[in-house]
């Protein structure tokens, strides 16, 4: 167990280097000048060459890189926004936690959407309650989330007034005055918005849950235990679920890692000021420095989610565990 | 009054492909302490009314009729908690693919204890206690350990065991076994099978072997009966059927055993396959392959009856008993004439 | 003198078993076939038995070059076709087909049966498409099928039929040597007979060599004129059915034989088995010096597994090896029996 942990940290930090590598080469193959952006518009060529020389863009791409590596490991900076010069170290830690709230929150109401509906459609095939499943899980998957949050916040929102349609609420009570803050009112500007970003998951894994419990109905194990005299509860909670939900702790860990780096539409549709919303507005404006800090912490996510994932099935299921 | 009192059991599954029927009437006595040999090819029904007579067919997909008594109670439809009472209690059920049959994330001492508490009001503790014991019965070396093992840490022979084991922890009456060792090697099964017998006498409980190898049969079964097409086709003592078997399906399978001391190069085959149950055919079941057949045999079902041998010899044949009686005379000729010094 | 069709010399095949942190180092070997050796005339048979792990399959996928052997020597009609690349073995294939065990994996479900069976005529370039299906049609006829049935798929016939299919397949190029593995062990009983009694007319028809893999041993009796016994990778015991079934001399061959239920109620009961313990041990790790001495009725300690039996001849007959430093003096022998071993044999070299 030791040995496949080691590994897979090693193999994390590899992933790291190479997906921050292809971000900066991708900037550069870019034709834009990110120092005259910097510079302003009113740049004369004696100041751009001094911002160039500043921003290190005169140096060869591979001396910039390092320089970044640098920084990163050194001061833990990743560098100054170009278009505002504000900290992008500081962007991320504003925004980040409103896109963590957006998923996580997110992630738990998908859950306990998708696994009883999908339990019981693997019970009862082809009842009400399946059919039923099966028409949302197709509505989930093919209508697209800036519909469903347009049209949620049209309906909920605006015409029934039930919730607000904008903006975002620190979780923690605080802050500066004029903005809104505390737990509950965190929660009410975020009941569109995660009804919204749910939508998709939830869809998504009814239908996982539905096929791996329907699967593991039909294994061995299942009629043996059976025919130990078990009860069809017991056989379910002992024996089925643990089984087949191995595969969704798996796709629950790269989903939630992918969507930590920007769920930029419900992001848009709602004003928070998340990190998708963030990247994609700093690609438009050629903000280098944001984009890769974006990428960064994105990528971060990713590969520490996608490691608490093995660690979490190397610990649920013991034939990776033991080896021999 | 038998353990086990199966009467007119038929089973037929609602498949998309149309009605397909497993089980066609099949009745049968199992006594106490009896071994109960069921030989059958693949589409026989030999599992499936096992099966059915631990009500572990599937009751959205399947109809199910007739009577299965068990100590003189009906279980055939009998609730889900008066059948959970009955399995894996009084009736154990082992089946043949011991890779895929215990749970691959549960330690098998935890398997062993489930089976221990779904039944007896004990602690955990001695419900672990009764689980090493029974490890030691199977013969599994280093039981106090290997009790905190996981199935894949086992060899197939060694996952048969604590197959046997958990089926029978709870000391059962019976013990129905649905082709305990045919993935095993053979060596593997000689040991499984010494095992089986071994227990059989010291729990003094009956087994049902469900097998398509007659060698096993023969070794281990007091009866036996034949299946074919979803019916009992022959019944009778092991010894009866071996030494005067009186249908021309047991006849083929018996002449169609490579044996060891033979020495003729031509096997006796029975042409064709295994009939379907989606569409059989009418009349006798083995019609279509049968050597002997004539038009009766095609458009009525014979019975199932005790011919000149006695009332402990049952088939279903049209053909008359001099008939029978004549050719496997011949056969049983060519059989002893094709065998070479004996081993 | 004609020449054997086959001679194998010492054929080895080892899996290294990789560990490591970041870079994957070998740190061990599976040893699946360790050192068999046999000849094989024209027109015979050649049965090979032995339990899991025993690399009766890997050797057959070497012979058949589908597998590169690590050692040893392969000659196919005299010549050296051991480590031969792909084209030079295209020619050589033509002479040696396969026949597999699982019936429903080994045809092609989304090939029409007539494109299967014809698939070898097509590779190696023979005949117009139309002298294909002719000879096609042939076979079908030949291993018992409809030659009409050469549009239908596979999953339109039974197990046995598909069977037929596969032999076909393997017959269609007029092959020398037909390797079947384990070719019967996944049919039914009453179709099983079926197709060794065809294997048994199509050899004669055609006078084909088999090699005829099994782990049943009265199947394999049946088919086979040579018979050998492997275990973990060796060869235990070779020789002509009557040798190995009648007077064994190793102790495996005897437990083997032995432990083959008899459909016979009567001498079933009578006899005593020899019952082996413990469990056949994983070719990842064998035993020391006798690979088969911890679940040895007949052990020695200091002896067996310390000096490694090697094939030698009975003597006066040259046919019949064996690898055991006690062998069998008479055989049937029961469980007691086996296990008394003779003081006068016991301290000497075999």
């Amino acid at each position: 167990m030791v040995q496949f942990l080691i590994r897979r940290i090693f193999w994390a930090f590899f992933l790291f280097f190479v997906a921050t590598i292809i971000t900066y080469i991708i900037f550069f193959v870019i034709p834009t000048d990110p120092a005259q952006i910097a510079c302003g518009v009113h740049c004369v060529p004696a100041i751009l060459k001094q911002v160039r020389h500043s921003l290190h863009l005169d140096l060869p791409i591979y001396q910039q890189y390092w320089i970044f590596v640098w920084n990163m490991v050194k001061h833990q900076s990743l560098g100054y926004s170009f278009v505002n010069g504000a900290s992008v170290r500081w962007v991320i830690g504003q925004d980040a936690p409103v896109t963590a709230s957006l998923v996580f929150g997110g992630a738990v109401f998908w859950l306990a959407l998708s696994i009883p509906i999908g339990i019981l459609s693997a019970l009862r095939p082809r009842s009400i309650v399946d059919r039923f499943a099966m028409v949302f899980v197709l509505v989930g998957i093919s209508a697209p989330a800036v519909w469903i949050g347009l049209i949620l916040a049209y309906l909920i929102g605006f015409k029934l007034g039930w919730t607000p349609i904008a903006g975002y609420c620190n979780l923690l009570p605080g802050g500066a005055a004029g903005t809104c803050s505390g737990p509950a009112e965190w929660a009410y500007h975020l009941i569109l918005p995660w009804m919204t970003f749910m939508f998709l998951f939830a869809a998504l894994y009814v239908r996982l849950i539905r096929a791996n419990v329907m699967e593991t109905m039909t294994e061995d194990y299942v009629r043996t235990a059976r025919a130990k005299g078990a009860s069809a509860q017991r056989v379910l909670f002992q024996h089925v679920l643990r089984n087949s939900m191995l595969p969704v702790v798996t796709i629950l860990g790269m989903d939630i890692g992918l969507a930590l780096g920007g769920a930029v539409f419900t992001e848009t549709v709602f004003q928070l000021r998340g990190l998708g919303s963030d990247l994609v507005q700093s690609a438009f404006k050629d903000d280098l420095p944001v984009v890769v800090g974006v990428v960064v912490f994105a990528t971060l996510a990713v590969i520490v989610f996608n490691f608490l994932v093995d660690v979490a099935y190397a610990w649920l299921d013991p034939r990776i565990r033991l080896n021999t | 009054m038998a353990l086990l009192e199966v009467k007119d059991l038929r089973t037929r599954f609602r498949t998309d492909d149309g009605i397909v029927k497993a089980v066609s009437g099949v009745s049968f006595d199992l006594d106490r302490g009896k071994t109960l040999g069921v030989v059958g090819e693949s589409g026989s029904g030999k599992s499936v009314t096992f099966l059915t007579v631990m009500g572990l067919v599937d009751r959205r997909h399947a109809e199910v009729e007739g009577s299965v008594l068990f100590d003189g109670e009906e279980i055939l439809g009998a609730s889900g908690q008066r059948l959970q009472k009955v399995r894996g209690k009084r009736i154990g059920m082992i089946f043949q693919d011991p890779m895929t049959s215990l749970n691959p994330v549960k330690k098998i001492g935890w398997q062993l204890e489930e089976a221990v508490l779904l039944h007896n009001d004990v602690t955990r503790a001695e419900a672990r206690r009764r689980a090493i014991d029974i490890l030691k019965e199977v013969e599994i070396p280093k039981a106090d350990t290997r009790v905190d093992d996981y199935p894949h840490q086992f060899s197939g022979g060694m996952r048969q065991r604590v197959m046997i084991a958990m089926a029978l922890i709870n000391n059962p009456e019976v013990l129905i076994a649905d082709e305990p060792t045919t993935a095993l090697d053979v060596t593997t099964q000689a040991q499984i099978l010494r095992l089986m017998t071994k227990l059989q006498e010291e729990h003094q409980m009956a087994i049902v072997m469900i097998t398509h190898d007659l060698g096993v049969v023969a070794e281990l079964a007091d009866d036996v009966f034949v299946m074919y097409g979803g019916r009992v086709v022959e019944e009778a003592g092991v010894n009866d059927l071996f030494a005067k078997p009186e249908m021309p399906y047991t006849w083929g399978l018996l002449g169609s055993l490579p044996r060891l001391t033979m020495t003729t190069d031509r096997l006796e085959q029975i042409p064709g396959q295994p009939p379907s149950l989606l569409h059989p055919p009418t009349g006798c079941a083995f019609s279509p392959r049968c050597a002997y057949v004539f038009d009766r045999c095609r458009q009525e079902l014979p019975e199932l009856r005790a011919g000149a041998v006695g009332e402990g010899h049952l088939f279903r044949c049209h053909l008359g008993d001099d008939e029978r009686a004549r050719i496997w005379a011949e056969k049983k000729a060519a059989f002893e004439a094709a065998e070479g010094s004996a081993a | 003198m004609s020449e054997p069709l086959l001679v194998v010399e010492e054929l080895q095949k080892y899996f290294p078993v990789t560990r490591g942190l970041i870079f994957q180092k070998e740190v061990a070997q599976v040893k699946a076939v360790d050192g068999v050796s046999f000849t094989l005339e024209q027109g015979q048979t050649l049965g090979v038995v032995g339990e899991s792990g025993c690399g009766k399959s890997t050797m057959a996928r070497c012979l058949a070059r589908l597998l590169e052997p690590t050692g040893g020597k392969i000659f196919f009609e005299g010549r050296d076709i051991t480590h031969l690349n792909r084209n030079d073995m295209r020619p050589i294939r033509r002479d040696m087909m396969m026949v597999f065990q699982d019936p429903y994996a080994s045809l092609n479900a989304r090939k029409r049966v007539g494109s299967i069976v014809g698939e070898p005529l097509e590779v190696h370039g023979i005949g117009t498409e139309h002298d294909r299906k002719r000879r096609v049609q042939e076979l079908l006829e030949i291993v018992g099928l409809n030659p009409e049935h050469y549009n239908r798929f596979p999953h339109e016939f039974s197990g046995g039929q598909r069977q037929r299919i596969g032999i076909a397949r393997a017959l269609v190029i007029n092959p020398k040597l037909v390797i079947c593995d384990e070719p019967v062990s996944a049919l039914d009983v009453s179709v099983q007979a079926q197709i060794l009694n065809l294997l048994k007319d199509l050899q004669q028809d055609f006078d084909l060599t088999y090699i005829f893999i099994a782990h049943d041993l009265n199947v394999v009796r049946h088919v086979s004129d040579r018979v050998m016994v492997m275990y973990l990778g060796k060869p235990v015991e070779t020789g002509s059915k009557q040798d190995l079934y009648e007077a064994p001399k190793h102790p495996y061959t005897g437990a083997l034989l032995s432990a083959v239920p008899i459909a016979d109620p009567a001498a079933g009961r009578a006899r005593r088995q020899i019952v082996l313990t413990g469990d056949v041990p994983s070719p990842l790790n064998p035993p020391a010096a006798c690979r088969f001495h911890p679940r040895c009725p007949r052990f020695v300690d200091g002896k067996c597994n310390v000096d490694e039996p090697l094939l030698s001849p009975v003597s006066g007959h040259a046919d019949h090896e064996f690898a055991c430093h006690f062998p069998l003096e008479h055989w049937p022998m029961d469980e007691q029996e086996i296990r008394r071993k003779p003081a006068a044999l016991a301290g000497t070299a075999d």
